[in-house]
């Protein structure tokens, strides 16, 4: 979708400011807020691409006006809404009013080693050969679909390289919202900042993005 | 001054929705609070840009390392044991006179966990995310970094699965320095490349 995320080449956000010495966390809820976020995914009750969808579906002026935790905290309430854990009355209340959807698991304390050190992995086998190759030519399709996808907006109907051929990944288009993981072949696909940005580029920059199969034509 | 107010109100409004949300999910079974610490802990004082600075260096001492690297650098990372969440498929990608190269995610905030820990607060913001790929020597100078004009920059907008380690020049006058002396020169801005590598004091 076209929405708040979607921010390369955006302008008016001023200069970054990068703090010295940067602590991790700048209060302690952002600490709760952060386990309480992977300890509620743990429940497998969605996945990776519905939560980022969640996030980038935050009205933009409330986007823009979160910090990144904030972020993640008003996305996980509308993921505990979607899925029956947590409801209307419950967050009124500040504790637990109705009953509850039953979740897949519950990560223990014991386990949390075990499944952060596993991670996530979304590389899957594509039963089709790659399409493309290193050194082909491709343009990125220009669409603007109302769901979840990782074309940017920047970089949609654009030619460019493909550099390499990496695995077959999981399709966030489609698993964020619940249609299956139908994995694609992705490539790491490189523009011309000139292609990308067009007349004042600087001419020694050059971009790439990770693209999904479905998101490339031979140029 | 009135104090006629509970103690949670002291709390800034988001801390409460915060606390809020882990009350309810504690109270339903949803989550263990325990685990919540361990979590946080572990992101907190375990897992952080010491571990990317331990294989930038292995890479500059170890061409054979440096080379598995730049081929696999999933599996090269694990040999060091940095795996797990936001680590799972990694790539490696060498300055070098000619190229510099920099990491973004412009549309969420994408980033190795697993060799950077937890990502700052200026890399999930919308200045770094919007400019970094329209803009980048604009953005490297508010860190202090201006390239020469000739350099190459390569911009890596993290959009899929695959996470970015940036392996900056090893910094000239460090010949013959052990690896764990040289991870003292690799700063986690190195490793996003919106810095270099320090020079040997």
């Amino acid at each position: 979708m076209n929405g708040p995320q979607d921010l390369g080449g955006q302008m008016g956000f001023g200069p970054v400011a990068p703090e010295k010495d940067e602590p991790y966390f700048h209060a302690d809820w952002e600490r709760r807020a952060l386990g309480v976020t992977l300890a509620a995914g743990a429940m497998g009750a969605w996945n990776i691409d519905e939560s980022r969808h969640a996030r980038e579906s935050l009205h933009p002026a409330d986007y823009y006006a979160s910090s990144y935790y904030q972020i993640w905290i008003k996305a996980l309430e509308v993921l505990l809404k979607r899925h029956g854990f947590v409801s209307e009355h419950d967050l009124a209340a500040g504790r637990a009013v109705d009953a509850t959807a039953t979740p897949k698991r519950v990560l223990k304390a014991e386990n949390v080693s075990a499944v952060l050190a596993k991670g996530g992995p979304c590389d899957r086998p594509v039963a089709m050969p790659a399409l493309f190759k290193a050194g082909d030519l491709v343009r990125t399709k220009n669409f603007n679909p109302t769901g979840h996808t990782r074309l940017p907006r920047y970089a949609r109907g654009k030619q460019g390289t493909i550099e390499a051929v990496r695995e077959g990944f999981v399709f966030p288009d489609s698993n964020a919202h619940g249609q299956g993981e139908n994995p694609q072949w992705v490539y790491t696909v490189v523009f011309d900042g000139a292609e990308i940005w067009g007349e004042g580029a600087d001419t020694t920059l050059t971009v790439s993005i990770d693209a999904w199969e479905s998101y490339l034509e031979p140029a | 001054m009135s104090h006629d107010h509970d103690h949670d109100n002291e709390l800034d409004p988001f801390a409460a929705r915060v606390r809020a949300l882990e009350t309810i999910l504690t109270e339903k079974g949803l989550i263990d609070p325990a685990a919540i610490d361990v979590i946080v802990d572990t992101y907190e004082t375990k897992i952080g840009p010491r571990n990317g600075a331990k294989v930038v260096a292995k890479a500059w001492v170890d061409l054979e390392f440096a080379a598995w690297l730049k081929r696999d650098a999933t599996a090269a990372i694990a040999s060091l044991s940095y795996t797990g969440r936001q680590g799972e498929h990694m790539q490696a990608v060498f300055n070098s006179e000619a190229t510099h190269n920099l990491v973004v995610c412009t549309l969420c905030s994408c980033y190795p966990w697993s060799v950077l820990g937890l990502p700052p607060v200026w890399y999930k913001a919308p200045p770094y995310r919007s400019r970094a790929v329209i803009d980048p020597r604009g953005v490297l100078e508010e860190f202090g970094l201006t390239l020469p004009a000739a350099t190459k920059i390569r911009v890596w907008d993290s959009t899929a699965e695959l996470r970015y380690l940036v392996v900056p020049m090893r910094p000239e006058g460090t010949e013959g320095w052990s690896e764990e002396r040289l991870a003292e020169l690799v700063t986690r801005d190195a490793m996003i490349g919106t810095g270099l590598a320090k020079e040997p004091a």
